[in-house]
């Protein structure tokens, strides 16, 4: 399929903007609501969608970010630059990920920024890694450990096709029985694993001696209780617990029909739209003729996610 | 440019004095009188100790970092069961308001006056476990009267502002800013527009997570831009060599081409102080923030200008030259003033040049004007593929953003978002969420740009059906995670 050709400098689109698509790149391809994938540009490789086929050659490299793309079969296509978030909406899952919902109160509460040192554990599927690379570039440092020997790998491996792996380093080892691998040096310390509470006494260790934040994501209060034991235990202090949900509104224009009460004697009363009042007429709403009221309306969805799981957050002080 | 480890508290600095969940922004400044939760101090003694530092309020009102004291050990105390037989008569405290004043004065330490006040209370040995806990941690609280001095950050200052003045900033709460400065993938590099009315405090938020790297273009309106929580966050210098301003009045005209520097807005001294006033919702009185309300950068040298002037007219007093030189001062300060004005006008066609490239990465506003014609004007300036993200406390509003937005074409992955959020109490066996919590934060609309395909209004209209969602049906739980 692909001509054999040599491997391509990858540009670090995760970390910086560019205007157009270079070959090496990851791009995301936009087809309508909801509707998106992840796509490893290359010259002389094609891909299949619902609307046909997009030739990268021809189609994506050169092309600027946001443009339009027809495809074989007359249907189009939008291709994004990438970014963590949307990275995170499309990436493939190897575990539970991490959305962006938790992945924004995180970065802030632990306070990162450019040059930030963060220590993260586990790595998973890399969501909550991109975002954090992206926040701490380009001075900063992301150490993430992995326990589990393949998704370490492969975790290498996408950061390396992402062109961010200078900005962090990928460690096969139990962060509970090992540690993040170094220390005195992290400004804050994000733990996602099964038993947290066994791994805080590496983060303070990680934690530089002066002070910085840290955060345990847990989906069962029972694993809550005992990382906030062994947090107070370990001299943390401003332990707080808290959770966070997203509601999304669906914009719809309503209509509502209008009840049919009938009639008095007299003439109209009662339904609460008056039609022979002048100033009625120009009113949006009322549709009288037609018997039923328009109006926009945020409407929730159906369901919603209920639960992720709690944060933690503590401080690691001086004094 | 990263902070400097272990950073120490420098007088000049902003620094957050924090207790417990109460929070306050002051200025660190010798021989300045501070009252902070019925407490009056001087920050003197603090000057030096790093950020983090708790300390105790000694007798004349000076700081003492606490010292690390044993917590008396409770030994199996004696403890009931349940409280069926405890009577609330309000006359189990056998300490009267004048005991513990006395107390107080004599200078005896918080602690000790709590060991005080559960001796001579005669229903506390009744109380359960928990119950002594709770009122033990109660009475700590009331008189152990420490303070952290804590450095500034957007999570500090943001929860700062939301708890003492969310009318200065429309009621934005921290986690909805939180969601902001993600959805907007603001970072080192960019270039950014934003527009607020919340004090500054979104835009020394998006400094800080852009770490001096990049240029900012902050829209304001009236004449000139509010910063009053920026300087708060205490940045060094250059990140604000690469921070525009750009009045919103001069946006249509920059859009039609017809711009130019003849007509400034006015005078920012005092359009500046006004914007302060004005900048809350009516409902709330402002009370000062800090001890001094920073102005507009621009205000800086016309400050120093008549401070200078102020000094060559005393030394001059008895002059005899006096009025010559009082002369040359006028002339000087009319060519000073024309001098600015020249400036302001350079800075000015600078930024439009800027606005004009029409690539900004990102469109990040936040006010109490509605969001329509500011989304439809400025996204003018941001290039495709770009996130662009908008605040409002009411939902209505965006209702109406995103039925224009669809009819302009240009965006997609619309998305009109709010979130939850919830505390909670962790202790053993008294694990629950915490009894009060924010009825509501605000509402966020975001997407994506896409290249505008101007004149085919057809191929718009078929592009806004496509981008519509579908209609309600049941949704899979892994849609659900937007």
């Amino acid at each position: 399929m692909g001509v054999n050709h040599q491997p391509t400098t990858v540009t670090m689109s995760f970390i910086e903007y560019g205007d157009t698509i270079k070959d090496g790149d990851t791009a995301i391809v936009f087809l309508g609501h909801e509707s998106m994938f992840p796509v490893k540009v290359q010259h002389g490789t094609v891909t299949q969608t619902k609307y046909g086929v997009i030739r990268h050659s021809t189609d994506l490299i050169g092309k600027k970010y946001g443009s339009k793309v027809t495809c074989s079969k007359g249907g189009w296509v939008f291709i994004l630059h990438p970014t963590p978030e949307l990275w995170t909406m499309n990436l493939p899952h190897r575990t539970q990920i991490l959305y962006s919902t938790d992945i924004s109160i995180i970065t802030m509460m632990l306070e990162l920024k450019p040059g930030s040192i963060v220590c993260e554990s586990g790595t998973g599927s890399g969501s909550l890694s991109h975002a954090l690379i992206r926040t701490v570039a380009p001075t900063g440092h992301l150490y993430t450990v992995e326990f589990h020997q393949q998704r370490a790998e492969k975790a290498r491996e996408e950061f390396r096709e992402h062109g961010v792996d200078h900005l962090v380093t990928v460690t096969n080892q139990d962060v509970c029985k090992n540690g993040f691998g170094v220390s005195n040096i992290a400004d804050a310390v994000f733990l996602d694993i099964p038993s947290p509470w066994e791994a805080i006494g590496h983060a303070k260790s990680a934690l530089k001696t002066e002070g910085g934040r840290i955060c345990s994501f847990s989906p069962c209060i029972e694993q809550v209780q005992r990382t906030c034991l062994a947090m107070e235990e370990y001299g943390f202090t401003e332990i707080n617990t808290l959770e966070i949900l997203l509601r999304v509104y669906n914009v719809r224009t309503i209509s509502l029909q209008i009840p049919d009460l009938g009639k008095a004697a007299e003439d109209n009363s009662g339904t609460g739209f008056d039609s022979s009042n002048p100033s009625n007429q120009g009113s949006p709403g009322a549709n009288l003729q037609q018997g039923t009221v328009q109006f926009k309306s945020g409407v929730p969805l159906r369901e919603m996610v209920g639960h992720t799981g709690y944060l933690t957050f503590a401080t690691k002080s001086l004094v | 440019m990263e902070a400097s480890p272990g950073a120490r508290i420098r007088e000049g600095d902003c620094a957050v004095l924090k207790r417990g969940e109460v929070f306050k922004a002051v200025p660190v400044l010798r021989r300045r009188k501070i009252i902070f939760e019925k407490q009056w101090f001087y920050l003197d003694n603090a000057i030096g100790h790093i950020y983090g530092t708790t300390f105790e309020v000694t007798n004349g009102g000076n700081l003492q970092p606490k010292q690390d004291v044993e917590e008396t050990t409770t030994e199996t105390k004696e403890a009931g069961t349940d409280n069926r037989n405890i009577v609330d008569d309000g006359k189990s405290q056998k300490l009267t308001h004048d005991d513990i004043k006395a107390l107080k004065d004599k200078g005896i330490k918080g602690q000790e006056i709590v060991q005080q006040l559960i001796e001579n209370s005669t229903t506390f040995r009744d109380k359960t476990e928990f119950a002594q806990d709770k009122y033990i941690k109660k009475k700590k609280k009331k008189y152990e009267a420490v303070i952290t001095i804590v450095k500034p950050s957007t999570r500090i200052l943001s929860t700062m502002y939301y708890a003492r003045e969310p009318g200065k900033i429309n009621h934005l709460r921290y986690d909805t800013l939180a969601q902001m400065l993600t959805l907007g993938n603001i970072h080192a590099g960019n270039k950014m527009i934003v527009m607020e009315t919340c004090a500054g405090l979104l835009l020394g938020a998006v400094m800080e997570r852009m770490g001096g790297y990049g240029s900012i273009i902050q829209m304001y309106p009236g004449g000139g831009p509010v910063r009053a929580a920026t300087s708060c966050f205490g940045f060094p210098k250059p990140y604000f060599d690469n921070l525009h301003e750009f009045p919103l009045s001069k946006v249509q005209s920059l859009l039609s081409g017809t711009f130019s520097t003849e007509t400034l807005p006015s005078d920012p001294e005092d359009n500046a102080l006004v914007e302060e006033e004005s900048n809350g919702l009516t409902e709330e009185k402002q009370t000062s923030l800090q001890e001094t309300e920073e102005e507009p950068t621009t205000e800086a040298p016309m400050e120093i200008n008549q401070s200078e002037e102020q000094e060559t007219m005393d030394i001059n007093a008895e002059d005899v030259e006096f009025k010559e030189n009082k002369e040359k001062e006028n002339k000087e300060n009319v060519r000073e003033k024309q001098m600015k004005q020249w400036e302001r006008r350079k800075k000015l066609t600078e930024t439009a040049a800027l606005l004009r490239e029409k690539n900004a990465d990102g469109l990040i506003v936040a006010s109490k004007f509605h969001p329509t014609p500011l989304l439809l004007s400025l996204l003018e300036f941001v290039a495709p593929s770009r996130p662009f993200v908008v605040y409002c406390q009411y939902k209505e509003p965006l209702l109406e953003c995103y039925t224009k937005l669809r009819e302009r074409g240009g965006v997609i992955n619309l998305k009109l978002s709010e979130t939850w959020l919830r505390n909670y109490q962790v202790l053993p066996d008294r694990s629950h969420p915490k009894l009060t919590m924010s009825g509501g934060g605000g509402y966020l609309l975001s997407g994506i740009t896409v290249v505008l395909d101007k004149g085919k209004s057809d191929s718009s209209s078929l592009e806004a059906l496509k981008m519509e969602e579908p209609s309600p049906k049941r949704c899979k739980v892994q849609d659900l995670h937007c």
